[in-house]
């Protein structure tokens, strides 16, 4: 198991290694370039080589990526050039992966805590009325556009109603202590229970749009899983047995039609920064997709080269962490290896 | 990495194992003509392609012409709504909605359709290499397509789509298929390694079947089961992450031929004061992404033998 974990680490720095080398190359080549993004069309050729030299950008591209692996290695990913010029990459990614972290999460939550019961519900009762309008309804969720989803949710329920604010983290004026950089968190930490209900209402609009694909996805494997369980031998047995249904569906059924929506959870919750890029604009929510949507429309070279790398880290990680959840549900797979490609 | 991959081999086993030929197929057939899902699924995207295809026929003004000449007189921002002639009255700059959504229609189709098979062509060229070579072709193949995967689908659409000074439809295109590619990649390796040592492959070796003919005759054909499935919801995802595209400022701006999801992201301006340029496209997204999905998923089901008894 341990062994399985290093080189599962290892593996996860050589994709890291691989990807920061392949986007340098990238970011690169990409049109425009930071220095027309800070200096406009119009600058002089002189102040354009003068900016472009003090960027490093006139060195040939191995000299600039050996440059900047060594930096990264010490934490400097370089100052940003479009996002907040001026600060550094590290520091937008500190300040702003709370915020994405604190939507995820809610959103995460909310596709499972209604796509798990739901899924189960609908195996249970197949062919019923629930069971085919939560499967109409997961398929219109993967089917709707991410965004317009965000923005009719904020249009219903932010502008008309006015129930949610319609942008942002946090008002202006409350003047919140900041602790953790999550907002929700900071609020209950210093006990500043308006600043934390009022952070939990700049995420709900946004956490509902967000979670329209892993709830469909989730509770569509789990509806899948049950159907699939429920007909096994061992569930028969355990009826035959004479134990009661609260005991088989428990410890039965629903253990073992765990094992692949705890997979699916892992890879909607890597999968959500694309959804966040998308949703995050919609609310002019200050997180990491936000500043990536900013970051190609500026081409931020820095900033997007952290984001992307610490997005597909964090992919691969919580990938990790979904193969090693199955040791913990499905004891077969612990004698074994764990997991082979 | 594993989780997702693994997903996308189990998927790609599940069906290859099948190889049953055409009792399965027939088989799939009968369950599918009784299916409402499938014939629900089925009738809407040959409804979408009917449309899409009379789309210049049908669409009874040009998607590019202003309604001048008409009883429009086009004030600032003014937006002409539902009269005589132009049912759905006009778009954000006066062109008429219901001429725009026909041939938008037969812009999408394109887009689905071109980088389903962009995506599929380089997915079977990868796959077909890494699963009838394996060795250390495979572990290079399989490599790159792994690090490939380890990026969101969206975001991956968004780097290659940023690489254009000048994004055009096809750029938009070829950003939505690359990112298929792996997916395909994989899919096809999974099943082409499951044959590996299945009995139709040892039988047609020790017959002196030459690897080419083994390779092409035999695994290729049978692994294109899952294949079909996947091309069929890949064709919803692209058409909803072209509109993601648009949505980001990366599609195509040039909009005298439209597409629903160029359609869809220029309107987000006018959204507050005329949300219905919004709704229509998207509308029309969602229908036609719902179809290819329905479709796919009850070939999946049927495709699949468990699913036989």
């Amino acid at each position: 198991m341990l062994r399985y974990t290093v080189r599962r680490l290892l593996q996860l720095v050589l994709v890291v290694v691989a990807l920061s080398l392949l986007l340098f190359a990238w970011l690169r080549s990409l049109p425009g370039g930071p220095v027309s993004a800070l200096l406009g069309e119009r600058a002089t050729p002189a102040l354009r080589a003068q900016l472009t030299a003090e960027l490093g950008l006139d060195q040939p591209i191995f000299v600039q990526y050996f440059k900047f692996l060594g930096r990264a290695l010490s934490g400097d990913f370089g100052v940003s050039t479009g996002v907040q010029p001026g600060d550094s990459a590290m520091e937008i990614f500190l300040q702003r992966f709370p915020a994405t972290l604190e939507l995820s999460v809610l959103a995460i939550l909310i596709a499972v805590a209604v796509g798990i019961p739901l899924g189960y519900l609908a195996a249970r009762r197949r062919g019923g009325v629930l069971d085919n309008l939560s499967v109409v309804g997961s398929l219109i969720g993967v089917a709707v556009p991410v965004f317009f989803l965000a923005f009719v949710l904020k249009q219903v329920f932010a502008v008309e109603l006015g129930w949610f604010p319609t942008t942002g983290r946090q008002e202006g004026g409350l003047d919140a202590t900041r602790v953790t950089g999550f907002f929700v968190l900071d609020g209950l930490i210093t006990r500043e229970w308006d600043a934390a209900w009022d952070a939990v209402k700049h995420l709900i609009l946004p956490a509902i749009a967000l979670s329209s694909i892993p709830f469909s996805v989730i509770f569509r494997i789990t509806r899948a899983s049950v159907l699939d369980v429920l007909d096994e031998d061992f569930v028969r047995t355990a009826e035959s047995k004479g134990l009661t249904t609260p005991v088989i569906r428990r410890r039965h059924v629903l253990r073992n039609a765990m094992l692949p929506v705890v997979t699916t959870i892992g890879l909607q919750t890597g999968a959500l920064l694309a959804g966040a890029v998308l949703t995050e604009k919609v609310f002019a929510f200050p997180g990491i997709g936000q500043a990536l949507a900013i970051g190609f429309e500026r081409r931020d070279y820095p900033v997007l080269l952290l984001l992307i790398l610490c997005a597909a880290g964090v992919f691969v990680l919580v990938n990790l962490a979904v193969d090693l959840s199955y040791a913990v549900i499905d004891p077969r797979i612990r004698s074994g290896s764990g997991g082979g490609r | 990495m594993t989780a997702r991959t693994d997903k996308i081999d189990k998927l790609a086993q599940h069906t290859a194992r099948s190889d049953a030929g055409v009792s399965l197929a027939a088989a799939a057939w009968r369950r599918l003509r009784r299916n409402p899902v499938f014939l629900l699924g089925a009738a809407i995207v040959v409804a979408f392609v009917v449309l899409a295809l009379l789309a210049p026929l049908l669409a009874p003004h040009d998607p590019a012409e202003p309604m001048l000449g008409d009883q429009v007189v086009r004030a600032r921002n003014e937006i002409p709504p539902s009269q005589p002639g132009h049912p759905l009255g006009g778009d954000q700059v006066g062109r008429d909605l219901l001429s725009r959504l026909l041939v938008g229609a037969q812009q999408t189709l394109l887009v689905g359709v071109l980088a389903t098979l962009i995506g599929l062509a380089g997915g079977l060229v990868l796959g077909t290499l890494a699963g009838a070579l394996s060795g250390w072709v495979d572990t290079v193949v399989m490599r790159v397509v792994d690090v490939m995967l380890s990026i969101p689908g969206l975001l991956l659409a968004v780097s290659i789509g940023s690489l254009f000074a000048q994004p055009n439809q096809y750029t938009v295109i070829l950003a939505v298929a690359i990112v298929q590619i792996p997916v395909f990649a994989r899919l096809l390796r999974g099943s082409m390694l499951a044959q590996r040592h299945s009995d139709h492959v040892l039988a047609a070796r020790a017959l002196g079947v030459r690897e080419r003919a083994i390779v092409f005759r035999h695994m290729l054909p049978n692994s294109l089961g899952p294949v079909i499935v996947q091309a069929t919801l890949v064709l919803a995802i692209a058409i909803i992450e072209a509109a993601g595209l648009s949505f980001l400022g990366l599609g195509n701006p040039d909009d005298r031929l439209p597409e629903w999801g160029q359609m869809l992201g220029q309107a987000q301006n006018v959204i507050d004061s005329h949300p219905e340029l919004a709704f229509w496209p998207a509308g029309c997204i969602v229908v036609v992404a719902l179809g290819f999905t329905l479709v796919g998923e009850s070939l999946r089901e049927a495709l699949d033998p468990k699913s036989r008894r």
